[in-house]
């Protein structure tokens, strides 16, 4: 056997394929259980861009800030937030991660970093850049990481951030998850230039493009980046050009999709089978190693899911509190 | 021993204290120091009214000039105040706040709650509102209701040098989101401060004149109006008692209250626009909880509901005037139940 061609020792691939799975099975339930009723509410599946969140994560320790988006579930999961807790959540029960109040859109925690997902698409970039400035007075060389979709990538908060950051040379990561699609409408038509490298160096940061798919690729770049921010090199933008499995949100009939194109990305731009496939060709792994990381995911959730359901609905006490810290 | 010093000087002496006693207090805002990467004087400006004037020279790096990019910097602010900081971000004019507002009702606004009770976010937004500088539709606004109405956040509005620094510092110190109004008009309005530092809680009004015919009910500018109009309507043997709500949310309802209680009558004076107005607000909760001591109408004078004009003749008809404010009185002394 060769030795490992990865930048990653096999407990850290482990760990990788454990978030991504976890990630995957975590959607793919939502995607069921939305199907039949169980779920209030909006509910955006983060399922085919798995890569992404686990590769970028990989490099992040508690003490780093990430803002997310209405898609958020896989940046909560690979930012180590407690599963049982999101699904609670998503549920709208009590001792959900934001105790049934937030829902899906808005699972935060703090202790791990997460800022929240996020309802208005673009508003995290500028907390990023408070958060990344809060690391910036605290000289730990913690980092921020926001995350915006390509649709959002239009939004005035994200340009303006980028310029903020570039100004106050924050560490500051801005990752564009391009999937195509800002809810129906494509990539191609919504943004005007080609390369969010080009848009990067408008604003006078580096700029990377990656294929978000090959969770290799993604870990590598984020790696350099995340170094370069640490090390008070100042912010950097981030392109995972990826894929969406499911539509914008749950219940969308995607009749936007081209004629067999989601059976194409399902067949071959899967993030989570390349990567299989690379790690046990490369005899770094085995399919048994995997297949008990499936199983464990797949436990975790039916879990989860359970306790979820069981869980106490919130009181007509709870419908007052935490307005404010005092009021 | 007090000083007369300006309300200018009181919120920058507020600012210099908070920031040498908690090194997680930061300010930032457009040219709050100036002159920022330019070849001439560092500290140029102080903000554009000079009202952070020489802090830089004291706190250098922790005054943040920003980009002129309210969306970023707001955002920003609140962001940081997530991860430890007290920020004290500067938004030159109210009007601005259309600009970054989703940072400040969606975001800010709606942490705490959003977020099950995890998150704090001490941030203080000061803000310049008010009419009166000629400066027409876009720098004038008095937009204190569209705050107030917002849950989780607290809007703060002083009318005296006194209660600005007691009510900023208190802002500072509070571990929720403080819009902080300053009314531009009273900037060089000087009065007693006490040098040493000191709080005034949020949502306690002040009686700043007994009387008991007739409760006046405002904030910020209006406050010096009703006092005026209350010396005036003295002389006819009316005898106001005006009360300062200082802080719009949380609102301090009782002490109007127990006002109308011993007068029975209520004029309310704002200077935002009428509809949904901090007026209209107080009114219809006297009329709930108080309706049995009331013995008139319940008056209100306020803005009307137009942009503030430009012209000096039309905007000083726009502003409520302590004339105005008499005849209120008047009307409501003439009304109701004798």
């Amino acid at each position: 056997m060769a030795g490992n061609p990865f930048p990653l020792d096999k407990q850290a691939l482990l760990k990788a394929y454990r978030t991504m799975r976890t990630i995957r099975e975590f959607e793919e339930r939502l995607h069921v259980d939305f199907g039949r009723g169980d779920i209030p509410g909006f509910v955006h599946l983060y399922a085919g861009e798995e890569a992404a969140a686990a590769g970028i994560m990989m490099h992040l320790h508690d003490g780093d800030r990430i803002a997310s988006t209405h898609r958020g579930h896989g940046h909560c999961i690979a930012k180590g937030v407690n599963v049982v807790e999101m699904m609670k959540e998503i549920y709208g029960r009590k001792g959900g991660a934001c105790q049934g109040k937030g829902g899906s859109m808005h699972i935060a925690d703090l202790s791990k970093g997460m800022m929240g997902a996020n309802g208005i698409l673009g508003a995290g970039a500028p907390l990023a850049c408070g958060a990344a400035l809060a690391a910036k007075f605290r000289g730990k060389g913690e980092v921020a990481v926001s995350f915006v979709g390509d649709g959002a990538s239009n939004q005035g908060t994200f340009l303006e951030s980028l310029n903020l950051a570039a100004v106050w040379n924050l560490p500051a990561i801005f990752v564009v998850e391009n999937n195509g699609y800002a809810e129906s409408t494509s990539r191609d038509y919504a943004v005007a230039v080609d390369s969010y490298v080009d848009r990067a160096a408008g604003f006078g940061i580096p700029g990377v493009t990656v294929d978000g798919t090959d969770f290799f690729a993604t870990y590598e770049a984020a790696g350099e980046i995340v170094k370069r921010a640490r090390e008070g090199g100042g912010p950097s933008l981030l392109e995972c050009k990826m894929v969406r499995f499911f539509g914008h949100f749950e219940g969308d009939a995607q009749t936007y999709r081209g004629k067999g194109e989601l059976e194409d990305i399902r067949a071959n731009k899967d993030c989570i089978r390349k990567f299989a496939v690379r790690a046990v060709n490369a005899g770094v792994v085995t399919h048994g190693e995997l297949e008990l990381i499936e199983r464990d995911a797949r436990e975790l959730i039916e879990r989860a899911v359970k306790e979820a359901k069981a869980a106490p609905q919130p009181t007509a006490a709870d419908l007052l509190t935490d307005v404010y810290v005092k009021y | 021993m007090a000083r007369k010093i300006s309300m200018k000087q009181a919120i920058n002496e507020a600012l210099d204290q908070e920031m040498t006693r908690d090194p997680s207090v930061i300010v930032m805002g457009e040219d709050i120091v100036g002159g920022a990467g330019a070849g001439g004087e560092r500290d140029a400006w102080g903000g554009v009214l000079g009202v952070t004037k020489g802090l830089y020279a004291k706190h250098g790096d922790r005054l943040l000039d920003t980009p002129l990019s309210e969306s970023a910097y707001i955002g920003a602010a609140i962001g940081a105040a997530c991860c430890g900081m007290r920020p004290v971000a500067e938004l030159m004019f109210i009007d601005f706040m259309g600009v970054c507002f989703d940072q400040i009702y969606n975001q800010a606004a709606k942490f705490r709650y959003m977020f099950g009770g995890k998150a704090e976010t001490p941030v203080v937004i000061r803000t310049m509102v008010g009419a009166g500088f000629r400066a027409a539709a876009q720098h004038s606004q008095m937009l204190t209701p569209l705050f107030a109405h917002i849950p989780g956040l607290k809007v703060v509005c002083p009318a005296t040098p006194y209660d600005t620094k007691g009510l900023l510092i208190q802002s500072i110190r509070d571990n929720d989101p403080v819009i902080f109004c300053e009314h531009k008009n009273l900037y060089g309005l000087e009065g007693d401060v006490p040098p040493t530092p000191y709080t005034i809680p949020l949502g306690e009004a002040n009686v700043v004149r007994e009387g008991k015919s007739c409760s006046i009910v405002t904030y910020g500018l209006m406050v010096h109006r009703a006092t005026e109009a209350a010396t005036a309507l003295a002389k006819e043997g009316v005898d106001c008692e005006v009360v300062d709500l200082r802080t719009l949310s949380p609102l301090d309802i009782d002490t109007v209250i127990e006002s109308v209680e011993k007068t029975g009558r209520l004029v309310c004076v704002d200077e935002a626009n009428p509809r949904c107005s901090i007026a209209a607000d107080v009114s219809a909760q006297v009329a709930q909880r108080a309706f049995d001591s009331l013995t008139a109408q319940i008056e209100m004078v306020t803005a009307p509901h137009t942009p503030v004009p430009f012209s000096p003749v039309l905007e000083d008809l726009y502003i409520p005037s302590a004339g105005q404010i008499a005849d209120a009185v008047r009307r409501t002394m003439k009304g109701g139940r004798q």
